[in-house]
Protein backbone atom coordinates (compact mmCIF):
# COMPACT_ATOMS: atom_id res chain seq x y z
CA UNK A 1 0.00 0.00 0.00
CA UNK A 2 0.93 3.55 -0.65
CA UNK A 3 -0.24 6.44 0.57
CA UNK A 4 0.82 10.70 0.61
CA UNK A 5 -1.30 12.72 2.91
CA UNK A 6 -0.64 16.18 2.71
CA UNK A 7 -1.84 18.71 5.73
CA UNK A 8 -2.05 22.27 5.36
CA UNK A 9 1.51 22.04 3.93
CA UNK A 10 3.39 25.46 3.55
CA UNK A 11 7.18 25.56 1.89
CA UNK A 12 8.61 28.63 2.54
CA UNK A 13 11.98 29.66 0.77
CA UNK A 14 14.37 32.51 2.87
CA UNK A 15 16.44 34.86 1.03
CA UNK A 16 19.01 35.34 3.10
CA UNK A 17 21.15 37.18 0.29
CA UNK A 18 19.35 39.96 -0.11
CA UNK A 19 19.64 42.15 3.62
CA UNK A 20 19.46 45.62 1.50
CA UNK A 21 15.98 46.92 0.82
CA UNK A 22 16.75 47.75 -2.72
CA UNK A 23 17.54 44.86 -3.50
CA UNK A 24 14.60 43.55 -2.32
CA UNK A 25 12.22 45.69 -4.31
CA UNK A 26 14.33 44.53 -7.36
CA UNK A 27 13.23 41.08 -6.14
CA UNK A 28 9.58 42.16 -5.60
CA UNK A 29 9.38 43.29 -8.61
CA UNK A 30 11.22 40.54 -11.02
CA UNK A 31 8.76 37.63 -9.07
CA UNK A 32 5.78 37.83 -11.19
CA UNK A 33 4.44 35.11 -10.32
CA UNK A 34 5.57 33.65 -6.80
CA UNK A 35 4.56 35.57 -3.74
CA UNK A 36 7.06 37.33 -1.22
CA UNK A 37 6.66 38.02 2.28
CA UNK A 38 8.07 37.75 5.82
CA UNK A 39 8.00 35.29 8.27
CA UNK A 40 8.17 35.94 11.87
CA UNK A 41 11.81 36.68 12.11
CA UNK A 42 10.89 39.01 8.84
CA UNK A 43 13.19 37.62 6.81
CA UNK A 44 12.46 37.62 3.29
CA UNK A 45 11.32 34.90 2.07
CA UNK A 46 9.63 33.47 -1.57
CA UNK A 47 5.66 31.86 -0.68
CA UNK A 48 6.50 28.45 -3.52
CA UNK A 49 3.68 26.55 -1.61
CA UNK A 50 0.75 27.37 0.66
CA UNK A 51 -1.59 25.67 2.54
CA UNK A 52 -1.65 22.68 0.62
CA UNK A 53 -3.73 19.84 1.53
CA UNK A 54 -4.72 16.47 0.20
CA UNK A 55 -4.60 13.03 0.14
CA UNK A 56 -3.41 10.25 -2.52
CA UNK A 57 -3.85 6.30 -2.41
CA UNK A 58 -2.84 3.57 -4.06
CA UNK A 59 -4.50 3.53 -7.76
CA UNK A 60 -4.63 7.51 -7.73
CA UNK A 61 -2.69 9.09 -10.67
CA UNK A 62 -2.80 12.66 -9.80
CA UNK A 63 -1.81 15.13 -12.97
CA UNK A 64 0.04 19.08 -11.78
CA UNK A 65 -0.58 21.99 -14.66
CA UNK A 66 -0.41 25.47 -13.77
CA UNK A 67 1.63 27.92 -15.25
CA UNK A 68 5.58 28.55 -15.20
CA UNK A 69 6.53 29.14 -11.28
CA UNK A 70 3.46 28.05 -10.04
CA UNK A 71 4.78 25.60 -7.63
CA UNK A 72 4.35 22.46 -9.42
CA UNK A 73 8.15 21.51 -8.95
CA UNK A 74 8.71 22.42 -5.70
CA UNK A 75 5.52 20.29 -4.78
CA UNK A 76 7.03 17.12 -6.62
CA UNK A 77 10.05 18.16 -4.39
CA UNK A 78 8.24 18.18 -1.03
CA UNK A 79 6.38 15.10 -2.18
CA UNK A 80 9.78 13.39 -2.28
CA UNK A 81 10.74 14.27 1.16
CA UNK A 82 13.63 16.90 -0.17
CA UNK A 83 12.03 19.61 1.24
CA UNK A 84 10.32 19.41 5.14
CA UNK A 85 7.33 21.43 5.06
CA UNK A 86 7.79 24.57 6.66
CA UNK A 87 3.75 24.76 8.43
CA UNK A 88 1.82 21.85 8.17
CA UNK A 89 3.07 18.20 7.49
CA UNK A 90 3.62 15.09 5.08
CA UNK A 91 3.13 11.63 5.49
CA UNK A 92 4.76 8.85 2.71
CA UNK A 93 4.17 5.51 2.66
CA UNK A 94 5.82 4.06 -0.02
CA UNK A 95 9.38 3.54 -1.68
CA UNK A 96 9.48 6.82 -3.57
CA UNK A 97 10.91 7.21 -7.11
CA UNK A 98 11.81 11.17 -8.40
CA UNK A 99 12.23 11.80 -11.65
CA UNK A 100 12.52 15.48 -11.26
CA UNK A 101 15.70 16.26 -13.58
CA UNK A 102 18.11 14.96 -16.16
CA UNK A 103 20.77 15.51 -13.80
CA UNK A 104 19.03 13.06 -11.08
CA UNK A 105 21.68 14.23 -8.99
CA UNK A 106 24.37 12.53 -11.21
CA UNK A 107 28.17 13.46 -10.66
CA UNK A 108 29.04 14.64 -14.29
CA UNK A 109 32.66 13.88 -13.73
CA UNK A 110 32.24 10.34 -13.61
CA UNK A 111 31.57 7.77 -16.30
CA UNK A 112 27.98 6.42 -17.28
CA UNK A 113 28.59 3.21 -15.81
CA UNK A 114 29.99 4.16 -12.39
CA UNK A 115 26.75 6.56 -12.11
CA UNK A 116 24.66 3.46 -12.93
CA UNK A 117 26.27 1.43 -10.25
CA UNK A 118 26.06 4.16 -7.64
CA UNK A 119 22.43 4.11 -8.16
CA UNK A 120 22.22 0.68 -7.66
CA UNK A 121 23.65 1.15 -4.28
CA UNK A 122 21.44 4.02 -3.38
CA UNK A 123 18.74 1.48 -4.23
CA UNK A 124 20.48 -0.77 -2.10
CA UNK A 125 20.82 -3.63 -4.88
CA UNK A 126 22.63 -6.69 -4.84
CA UNK A 127 25.76 -7.32 -6.75
CA UNK A 128 24.13 -9.33 -8.92
CA UNK A 129 20.90 -7.22 -9.27
CA UNK A 130 23.48 -4.50 -10.28
CA UNK A 131 25.27 -6.16 -12.84
CA UNK A 132 21.61 -6.77 -14.15
CA UNK A 133 20.64 -2.46 -13.83
CA UNK A 134 23.89 -1.82 -15.83
CA UNK A 135 22.84 -4.25 -18.28
CA UNK A 136 19.28 -3.06 -18.86
CA UNK A 137 20.51 0.55 -18.68
CA UNK A 138 23.00 0.34 -21.27
CA UNK A 139 20.77 -1.89 -23.64
CA UNK A 140 18.12 1.07 -23.18
CA UNK A 141 20.52 4.05 -23.62
CA UNK A 142 21.86 2.73 -26.49
CA UNK A 143 24.77 4.63 -25.19
CA UNK A 144 27.72 2.21 -26.45
CA UNK A 145 31.16 2.97 -25.55
CA UNK A 146 30.17 6.55 -24.12
CA UNK A 147 29.16 3.95 -21.35
CA UNK A 148 32.67 4.35 -20.13
CA UNK A 149 32.97 7.99 -20.75
CA UNK A 150 32.64 10.62 -18.50
CA UNK A 151 28.99 12.15 -18.14
CA UNK A 152 29.79 15.75 -19.04
CA UNK A 153 31.05 14.70 -22.25
CA UNK A 154 27.41 13.34 -23.42
CA UNK A 155 25.19 15.41 -25.47
CA UNK A 156 22.29 16.65 -23.53
CA UNK A 157 20.23 13.51 -25.06
CA UNK A 158 22.96 11.28 -24.10
CA UNK A 159 22.27 12.92 -20.95
CA UNK A 160 18.13 12.03 -21.24
CA UNK A 161 18.42 8.49 -21.90
CA UNK A 162 21.18 7.83 -19.44
CA UNK A 163 18.93 9.38 -16.28
CA UNK A 164 15.71 8.11 -17.93
CA UNK A 165 16.76 4.39 -18.76
CA UNK A 166 18.53 4.67 -14.89
CA UNK A 167 15.05 5.92 -12.97
CA UNK A 168 13.02 3.70 -15.04
CA UNK A 169 14.63 0.38 -14.19
CA UNK A 170 13.76 -0.25 -10.42
CA UNK A 171 10.39 -0.45 -10.20
CA UNK A 172 9.09 2.39 -8.25
CA UNK A 173 6.21 2.20 -5.36
CA UNK A 174 5.21 5.58 -5.90
CA UNK A 175 6.66 7.82 -8.74
CA UNK A 176 7.03 11.50 -8.83
CA UNK A 177 7.75 12.94 -12.56
CA UNK A 178 8.54 16.23 -13.46
CA UNK A 179 7.90 17.10 -17.45
CA UNK A 180 11.50 17.01 -18.64
CA UNK A 181 10.62 13.40 -19.25
CA UNK A 182 8.84 14.37 -22.06
CA UNK A 183 11.37 16.39 -24.15
CA UNK A 184 13.55 13.67 -26.50
CA UNK A 185 13.77 13.37 -30.08
CA UNK A 186 11.13 11.12 -31.83
CA UNK A 187 13.05 8.12 -31.84
CA UNK A 188 13.50 8.08 -28.38
CA UNK A 189 10.57 9.06 -27.06
CA UNK A 190 8.52 5.82 -28.93
CA UNK A 191 10.96 3.59 -27.26
CA UNK A 192 11.07 5.80 -23.90
CA UNK A 193 6.96 5.72 -24.08
CA UNK A 194 6.88 1.96 -23.79
CA UNK A 195 9.45 1.70 -21.22
CA UNK A 196 7.35 4.58 -19.60
CA UNK A 197 4.11 2.57 -19.52
CA UNK A 198 5.30 0.03 -17.88
CA UNK A 199 6.60 1.68 -15.46
CA UNK A 200 3.59 3.79 -14.59
CA UNK A 201 1.19 1.41 -14.90
CA UNK A 202 3.30 -0.70 -12.15
CA UNK A 203 3.29 2.12 -9.86
CA UNK A 204 1.01 2.13 -7.43
CA UNK A 205 1.04 5.78 -7.06
CA UNK A 206 2.09 8.51 -9.46
CA UNK A 207 2.39 11.94 -10.00
CA UNK A 208 3.09 13.73 -12.76
CA UNK A 209 3.66 17.56 -13.82
CA UNK A 210 3.06 18.46 -17.12
CA UNK A 211 2.58 21.46 -20.06
CA UNK A 212 0.75 18.57 -22.21
CA UNK A 213 -2.71 17.89 -21.92
CA UNK A 214 -2.86 14.72 -24.00
CA UNK A 215 0.01 13.66 -21.37
CA UNK A 216 -2.46 14.74 -18.52
CA UNK A 217 -5.40 12.91 -20.14
CA UNK A 218 -3.76 9.64 -20.91
CA UNK A 219 -2.19 8.94 -17.81
CA UNK A 220 -4.12 10.94 -14.92
CA UNK A 221 -7.34 10.38 -13.31
CA UNK A 222 -7.10 13.39 -11.44
CA UNK A 223 -5.72 17.18 -11.84
CA UNK A 224 -4.57 19.85 -9.98
CA UNK A 225 -4.41 23.08 -10.75
CA UNK A 226 -1.62 25.17 -8.94
CA UNK A 227 -1.75 28.56 -8.83
CA UNK A 228 1.01 30.96 -7.38
CA UNK A 229 1.41 28.17 -4.65
CA UNK A 230 -1.97 27.23 -4.30
CA UNK A 231 -4.55 24.45 -4.86
CA UNK A 232 -6.12 26.11 -7.89
CA UNK A 233 -9.39 23.30 -8.53
CA UNK A 234 -8.78 19.67 -8.06
CA UNK A 235 -10.69 17.16 -9.57
CA UNK A 236 -11.33 15.03 -12.59
CA UNK A 237 -8.78 15.51 -15.63
CA UNK A 238 -12.30 16.56 -17.69
CA UNK A 239 -13.43 19.07 -14.71
CA UNK A 240 -9.94 20.20 -14.16
CA UNK A 241 -8.46 20.89 -18.20
CA UNK A 242 -11.56 22.03 -19.41
CA UNK A 243 -11.30 25.19 -16.75
CA UNK A 244 -7.69 25.43 -17.33
CA UNK A 245 -7.04 25.23 -21.34
CA UNK A 246 -8.46 27.38 -23.75
CA UNK A 247 -11.71 25.83 -25.30
CA UNK A 248 -10.06 24.87 -28.47
CA UNK A 249 -7.30 23.51 -26.71
CA UNK A 250 -9.32 21.34 -24.66
CA UNK A 251 -11.46 19.91 -27.39
CA UNK A 252 -8.20 19.19 -29.22
CA UNK A 253 -6.79 17.46 -26.39
CA UNK A 254 -10.08 15.49 -25.86
CA UNK A 255 -9.75 14.92 -28.99
CA UNK A 256 -6.35 13.03 -29.25
CA UNK A 257 -7.33 10.92 -26.34
CA UNK A 258 -10.25 9.44 -28.11
CA UNK A 259 -8.28 8.62 -31.16
CA UNK A 260 -5.27 6.68 -29.08
CA UNK A 261 -8.36 4.98 -26.77
CA UNK A 262 -9.29 3.34 -29.93
CA UNK A 263 -5.68 2.65 -31.63
CA UNK A 264 -5.37 1.09 -28.22
CA UNK A 265 -8.27 -0.64 -28.21
CA UNK A 266 -7.79 -2.23 -31.82
CA UNK A 267 -4.12 -3.70 -31.23
CA UNK A 268 -5.13 -5.00 -28.30
CA UNK A 269 -7.65 -6.80 -30.30
CA UNK A 270 -4.95 -7.57 -33.19
CA UNK A 271 -2.30 -8.91 -30.52
CA UNK A 272 -4.19 -10.65 -28.24
CA UNK A 273 -3.83 -14.18 -29.20
CA UNK A 274 -7.82 -15.84 -29.66
CA UNK B 1 13.86 -10.39 -8.00
CA UNK B 2 12.55 -9.41 -11.87
CA UNK B 3 9.26 -8.63 -12.66
CA UNK B 4 7.85 -12.01 -12.55
CA UNK B 5 7.41 -11.16 -8.87
CA UNK B 6 4.93 -8.58 -9.35
CA UNK B 7 1.69 -8.13 -9.71
CA UNK B 8 2.45 -6.91 -13.09
CA UNK B 9 3.43 -9.13 -15.60
CA UNK B 10 5.34 -8.12 -18.72
CA UNK B 11 2.91 -9.95 -20.83
CA UNK B 12 0.32 -7.99 -19.85
CA UNK B 13 2.62 -4.90 -19.77
CA UNK B 14 2.73 -5.52 -23.86
CA UNK B 15 -1.14 -5.98 -24.67
CA UNK B 16 -2.02 -3.37 -22.88
CA UNK B 17 0.77 -0.72 -24.55
CA UNK B 18 0.45 -2.01 -27.74
CA UNK B 19 3.25 -0.75 -29.42
CA UNK B 20 4.66 -2.17 -32.93
CA UNK B 21 7.92 -3.42 -32.08
CA UNK B 22 7.24 -3.04 -28.57
CA UNK B 23 8.90 -6.71 -28.30
CA UNK B 24 12.24 -5.72 -29.06
CA UNK B 25 12.84 -4.53 -25.56
CA UNK B 26 12.45 -6.34 -22.27
CA UNK B 27 11.37 -4.05 -19.19
CA UNK B 28 12.94 -5.91 -16.38
CA UNK B 29 12.06 -3.97 -13.59
CA UNK B 30 14.30 -4.53 -10.77
CA UNK B 31 12.25 -4.84 -7.33
CA UNK B 32 14.35 -2.56 -5.05
CA UNK B 33 15.44 -4.30 -2.27
CA UNK B 34 15.27 -1.71 0.77
CA UNK B 35 11.39 -2.08 2.27
CA UNK B 36 9.06 0.64 2.16
CA UNK B 37 8.93 3.29 4.67
CA UNK B 38 6.71 5.37 6.15
CA UNK B 39 8.11 8.86 6.68
CA UNK B 40 6.70 11.77 8.55
CA UNK B 41 7.50 15.05 7.74
CA UNK B 42 6.46 18.00 9.85
CA UNK B 43 6.97 21.23 10.28
CA UNK B 44 6.22 21.45 14.34
CA UNK B 45 8.61 19.53 15.31
CA UNK B 46 9.22 18.74 19.28
CA UNK B 47 12.98 18.78 20.03
CA UNK B 48 12.80 14.76 20.65
CA UNK B 49 11.15 14.17 17.45
CA UNK B 50 14.22 16.19 15.84
CA UNK B 51 16.64 14.52 17.51
CA UNK B 52 14.92 11.07 16.63
CA UNK B 53 14.72 12.38 13.02
CA UNK B 54 18.71 13.18 13.08
CA UNK B 55 19.32 9.96 14.71
CA UNK B 56 17.20 7.80 12.02
CA UNK B 57 19.24 9.82 9.38
CA UNK B 58 22.72 8.53 10.79
CA UNK B 59 21.29 4.71 10.95
CA UNK B 60 20.21 5.33 7.18
CA UNK B 61 23.91 6.26 6.22
CA UNK B 62 24.90 3.31 7.84
CA UNK B 63 22.81 1.07 6.36
CA UNK B 64 23.80 2.55 3.12
CA UNK B 65 27.75 2.25 3.93
CA UNK B 66 28.38 0.55 0.26
CA UNK B 67 27.44 3.52 -1.50
CA UNK B 68 29.32 5.85 1.03
CA UNK B 69 32.24 3.55 0.11
CA UNK B 70 31.79 3.59 -3.14
CA UNK B 71 31.49 7.28 -3.20
CA UNK B 72 34.54 8.30 -1.48
CA UNK B 73 36.55 5.66 -3.53
CA UNK B 74 35.43 7.71 -6.85
CA UNK B 75 36.17 11.07 -5.12
CA UNK B 76 39.58 9.80 -4.93
CA UNK B 77 40.30 8.31 -8.16
CA UNK B 78 38.40 11.15 -9.79
CA UNK B 79 41.05 13.71 -8.61
CA UNK B 80 43.75 11.88 -10.25
CA UNK B 81 41.89 10.51 -13.05
CA UNK B 82 44.74 10.73 -16.28
CA UNK B 83 47.34 10.89 -14.45
CA UNK B 84 50.58 8.39 -14.70
CA UNK B 85 50.82 7.94 -10.63
CA UNK B 86 47.31 8.27 -9.58
CA UNK B 87 46.31 8.63 -5.92
CA UNK B 88 49.70 7.97 -5.16
CA UNK B 89 50.53 11.50 -5.57
CA UNK B 90 49.19 11.72 -2.49
CA UNK B 91 51.79 9.72 -1.39
CA UNK B 92 54.15 11.31 -3.32
CA UNK B 93 53.69 14.97 -2.53
CA UNK B 94 53.65 14.86 0.89
CA UNK B 95 56.44 12.68 0.84
CA UNK B 96 58.10 15.26 -0.75
CA UNK B 97 56.83 18.04 1.59
CA UNK B 98 58.42 15.85 4.94
CA UNK B 99 61.74 15.10 3.34
CA UNK B 100 61.92 19.11 2.59
CA UNK B 101 60.58 20.02 5.56
CA UNK B 102 62.27 17.80 7.77
CA UNK B 103 65.68 18.48 6.58
CA UNK B 104 65.26 22.29 6.97
CA UNK B 105 63.71 22.30 10.24
CA UNK B 106 66.02 20.12 11.59
CA UNK B 107 68.80 22.12 10.44
CA UNK B 108 67.29 25.35 11.73
CA UNK B 109 65.83 24.11 15.43
CA UNK B 110 69.73 21.74 15.60
CA UNK B 111 67.97 18.97 16.35
CA UNK B 112 68.94 15.22 15.45
CA UNK B 113 67.18 14.55 11.86
CA UNK B 114 67.01 10.61 13.29
CA UNK B 115 64.54 11.68 15.63
CA UNK B 116 62.58 15.19 14.63
CA UNK B 117 61.58 13.18 10.62
CA UNK B 118 59.60 10.27 12.23
CA UNK B 119 58.13 13.19 14.47
CA UNK B 120 57.08 15.42 11.31
CA UNK B 121 55.99 12.51 9.67
CA UNK B 122 53.75 11.93 12.01
CA UNK B 123 52.84 14.87 12.98
CA UNK B 124 52.58 16.48 9.56
CA UNK B 125 50.34 13.15 8.15
CA UNK B 126 47.83 13.58 10.58
CA UNK B 127 47.44 17.55 10.73
CA UNK B 128 46.98 17.08 7.28
CA UNK B 129 44.11 14.84 8.16
CA UNK B 130 42.97 16.98 10.06
CA UNK B 131 42.46 20.21 8.46
CA UNK B 132 41.79 18.23 4.68
CA UNK B 133 38.36 17.12 7.05
CA UNK B 134 37.63 20.84 8.39
CA UNK B 135 38.04 22.06 5.26
CA UNK B 136 36.25 19.45 3.25
CA UNK B 137 33.54 19.43 6.11
CA UNK B 138 32.45 23.07 5.45
CA UNK B 139 31.33 22.36 1.90
CA UNK B 140 30.13 18.56 2.65
CA UNK B 141 26.62 19.91 2.11
CA UNK B 142 27.19 22.74 -0.48
CA UNK B 143 28.92 20.70 -2.63
CA UNK B 144 26.15 17.87 -3.06
CA UNK B 145 23.70 20.09 -3.61
CA UNK B 146 22.75 18.35 -6.93
CA UNK B 147 22.61 14.84 -5.27
CA UNK B 148 20.37 16.66 -2.23
CA UNK B 149 18.37 18.24 -4.45
CA UNK B 150 17.33 14.81 -6.45
CA UNK B 151 16.04 12.44 -4.11
CA UNK B 152 16.03 12.14 -0.18
CA UNK B 153 18.36 10.07 1.15
CA UNK B 154 19.96 10.81 4.79
CA UNK B 155 22.29 13.97 4.84
CA UNK B 156 24.57 12.31 7.25
CA UNK B 157 25.81 10.43 4.28
CA UNK B 158 27.77 13.40 2.51
CA UNK B 159 29.59 13.27 5.97
CA UNK B 160 30.21 10.47 6.30
CA UNK B 161 31.44 10.41 2.84
CA UNK B 162 34.11 13.09 3.82
CA UNK B 163 35.22 11.27 6.53
CA UNK B 164 35.56 8.08 4.07
CA UNK B 165 37.37 10.09 1.99
CA UNK B 166 39.77 11.84 3.86
CA UNK B 167 41.00 8.03 5.77
CA UNK B 168 41.46 6.76 2.25
CA UNK B 169 43.89 10.16 1.65
CA UNK B 170 45.26 9.00 4.80
CA UNK B 171 45.64 5.45 3.93
CA UNK B 172 47.77 6.47 1.30
CA UNK B 173 50.39 8.47 3.20
CA UNK B 174 50.77 6.15 5.82
CA UNK B 175 53.59 4.46 3.26
CA UNK B 176 55.65 7.69 3.94
CA UNK B 177 55.42 7.26 7.92
CA UNK B 178 56.48 3.25 7.11
CA UNK B 179 59.32 4.78 4.43
CA UNK B 180 60.66 7.44 7.09
CA UNK B 181 60.68 4.74 9.98
CA UNK B 182 62.23 2.13 8.07
CA UNK B 183 65.23 4.45 6.90
CA UNK B 184 65.53 5.99 10.14
CA UNK B 185 65.51 2.78 11.76
CA UNK B 186 63.22 3.80 14.03
CA UNK B 187 60.36 0.98 15.44
CA UNK B 188 56.65 2.47 16.37
CA UNK B 189 56.24 2.18 20.31
CA UNK B 190 55.60 -0.40 21.97
CA UNK B 191 52.34 0.98 22.71
CA UNK B 192 51.34 1.05 19.30
CA UNK B 193 48.00 -0.48 19.56
CA UNK B 194 46.74 2.09 21.48
CA UNK B 195 46.05 4.38 17.92
CA UNK B 196 43.06 1.70 17.13
CA UNK B 197 41.00 3.24 20.09
CA UNK B 198 42.46 6.43 18.49
CA UNK B 199 41.55 6.40 15.20
CA UNK B 200 37.91 4.75 15.99
CA UNK B 201 37.79 8.43 17.89
CA UNK B 202 39.40 10.20 15.30
CA UNK B 203 36.46 8.38 13.20
CA UNK B 204 33.11 9.40 15.47
CA UNK B 205 35.20 12.96 15.72
CA UNK B 206 35.59 13.29 12.16
CA UNK B 207 31.69 12.78 11.22
CA UNK B 208 31.09 15.54 14.16
CA UNK B 209 33.34 18.12 12.51
CA UNK B 210 31.69 17.89 9.15
CA UNK B 211 27.87 17.20 10.25
CA UNK B 212 29.06 20.95 12.35
CA UNK B 213 30.88 22.96 10.30
CA UNK B 214 28.87 21.81 7.13
CA UNK B 215 25.42 22.54 8.62
CA UNK B 216 26.70 26.21 10.14
CA UNK B 217 28.46 26.57 6.95
CA UNK B 218 25.45 25.59 4.73
CA UNK B 219 23.83 28.86 6.24
CA UNK B 220 26.34 31.11 6.91
CA UNK B 221 28.72 31.47 3.91
CA UNK B 222 31.75 33.35 5.66
CA UNK B 223 32.28 30.08 7.74
CA UNK B 224 34.85 28.55 5.67
CA UNK B 225 36.90 30.77 5.40
CA UNK B 226 36.88 31.56 8.72
CA UNK B 227 37.56 27.81 9.36
CA UNK B 228 40.85 27.86 6.89
CA UNK B 229 42.22 30.67 9.59
CA UNK B 230 41.67 29.50 12.06
CA UNK B 231 43.06 26.02 11.23
CA UNK B 232 46.89 27.96 10.09
CA UNK B 233 46.61 29.64 13.25
CA UNK B 234 46.25 26.23 15.17
CA UNK B 235 49.13 24.91 12.71
CA UNK B 236 51.47 26.90 14.57
CA UNK B 237 50.78 27.02 17.99
CA UNK B 238 49.88 23.30 18.49
CA UNK B 239 52.94 21.08 18.22
CA UNK B 240 53.13 19.80 14.81
CA UNK B 241 57.01 21.50 13.23
CA UNK B 242 57.94 21.66 16.92
CA UNK B 243 57.91 19.27 19.91
CA UNK B 244 56.54 19.99 23.16
CA UNK B 245 59.89 19.24 24.75
CA UNK B 246 60.69 22.87 23.59
CA UNK B 247 58.01 24.28 26.19
CA UNK B 248 59.04 22.26 29.39
CA UNK B 249 59.92 24.47 32.07
CA UNK B 250 57.84 27.34 30.64
CA UNK B 251 55.09 27.75 32.61
CA UNK B 252 52.91 30.07 30.08
CA UNK B 253 53.82 27.96 26.97
CA UNK B 254 51.64 24.63 28.42
CA UNK B 255 48.72 26.57 27.91
CA UNK B 256 49.39 25.62 24.30
CA UNK B 257 49.67 22.12 25.21
CA UNK B 258 47.28 21.40 27.95
CA UNK B 259 44.19 23.65 26.47
CA UNK B 260 44.65 22.76 22.66
CA UNK B 261 42.13 20.10 21.30
CA UNK B 262 44.46 19.65 18.98
CA UNK B 263 47.23 18.65 20.74
CA UNK B 264 44.79 15.69 22.86
CA UNK B 265 43.53 14.46 19.67
CA UNK B 266 46.79 14.84 18.12
CA UNK B 267 48.62 13.18 20.59
CA UNK B 268 46.79 10.03 20.99
CA UNK B 269 47.42 8.98 18.00
CA UNK B 270 51.16 9.87 17.39
CA UNK B 271 52.22 9.08 21.15
CA UNK B 272 52.02 5.74 20.79
CA UNK B 273 53.86 5.46 17.06
CA UNK B 274 56.45 7.96 18.33
CA UNK B 275 57.52 5.86 21.11
CA UNK B 276 56.52 8.94 23.85
CA UNK B 277 54.82 7.53 26.73
CA UNK B 278 50.81 8.81 26.71
CA UNK B 279 49.53 10.37 29.70
CA UNK B 280 46.16 8.97 30.62
CA UNK B 281 45.30 12.62 30.95
CA UNK B 282 45.74 13.18 27.58
CA UNK B 283 43.31 10.57 26.75
CA UNK B 284 40.82 12.00 29.07
CA UNK B 285 41.37 15.33 27.87
CA UNK B 286 40.53 13.98 23.93
CA UNK B 287 37.36 12.42 25.26
CA UNK B 288 36.38 15.27 26.91
CA UNK B 289 36.88 17.58 23.93
CA UNK B 290 35.47 15.15 21.54
CA UNK B 291 32.32 14.45 23.85
CA UNK B 292 31.47 18.57 23.41
CA UNK B 293 32.09 17.95 20.09
CA UNK B 294 29.80 15.53 19.71
CA UNK B 295 27.19 17.07 21.68
CA UNK B 296 27.56 20.27 19.64
CA UNK B 297 27.02 18.37 16.39
CA UNK B 298 24.53 16.61 17.17
CA UNK B 299 22.59 19.56 18.47
CA UNK B 300 23.40 21.58 15.24
CA UNK B 301 22.63 18.67 13.19
CA UNK B 302 19.48 17.79 14.32
CA UNK B 303 18.18 21.33 14.40
CA UNK B 304 19.36 22.15 10.67
CA UNK B 305 18.63 18.80 8.84
CA UNK B 306 15.13 19.75 7.86
CA UNK B 307 16.19 23.32 6.50
CA UNK B 308 19.53 22.02 4.95
CA UNK B 309 17.74 21.11 1.28
CA UNK B 310 16.48 24.95 1.82
CA UNK B 311 20.01 26.48 2.27
CA UNK B 312 22.35 24.19 -0.23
Amino acid sequence: MASITIRDMSILFPIYHSESRSLKKAVVAAATSRRLGEDQKHRLVVEALRDISFSLATGDRLGLVGSNGAGKTTLLRSLAGIYEPVQGGITIEGKVTSLLDPGQGMNMELTGRENIRLRGLFDRLGQKQIAQLEEDVAEFAELGQFLDLPVRMYSSGMIVRLSFGMATAVKPQILLMDEWLMAGDAAFMEKAKHRLETMVRGAELLVLSSHSAPTIMQWCNRVIWMDRGRINVDGTPEEVLSAYLPPEQYAEAKAMQEISQQYEHLSEEVLSPG
Amino acid sequence: MVAGKSSFSYREAMTMTSLPGADAMTPSLLDASAPPKKISLNAAQSRRAKAQAAFDDIIQTAQLWRLVWKLSILDIRLRYRGSMLGPFWLTLSTGVMVGALGFLYAGLFHTDIKTYLPYLSLSLILWNFLSGLTAEGCTCFTGSEAMIRASRMPLSLHAARVVIRNFLVFAHNIVVIVVVFAVMRKAPGAQCYLIAPALALWFIDGLAICLLLGSFCARFRDVPPIVGSIMQIAFFVTPILWSPSILEHRGIGLILIEWNPFYALLEIVRGPLNGTVLHLVTWEFALGYSALLVVLAGIMFALSRPRLAYWV
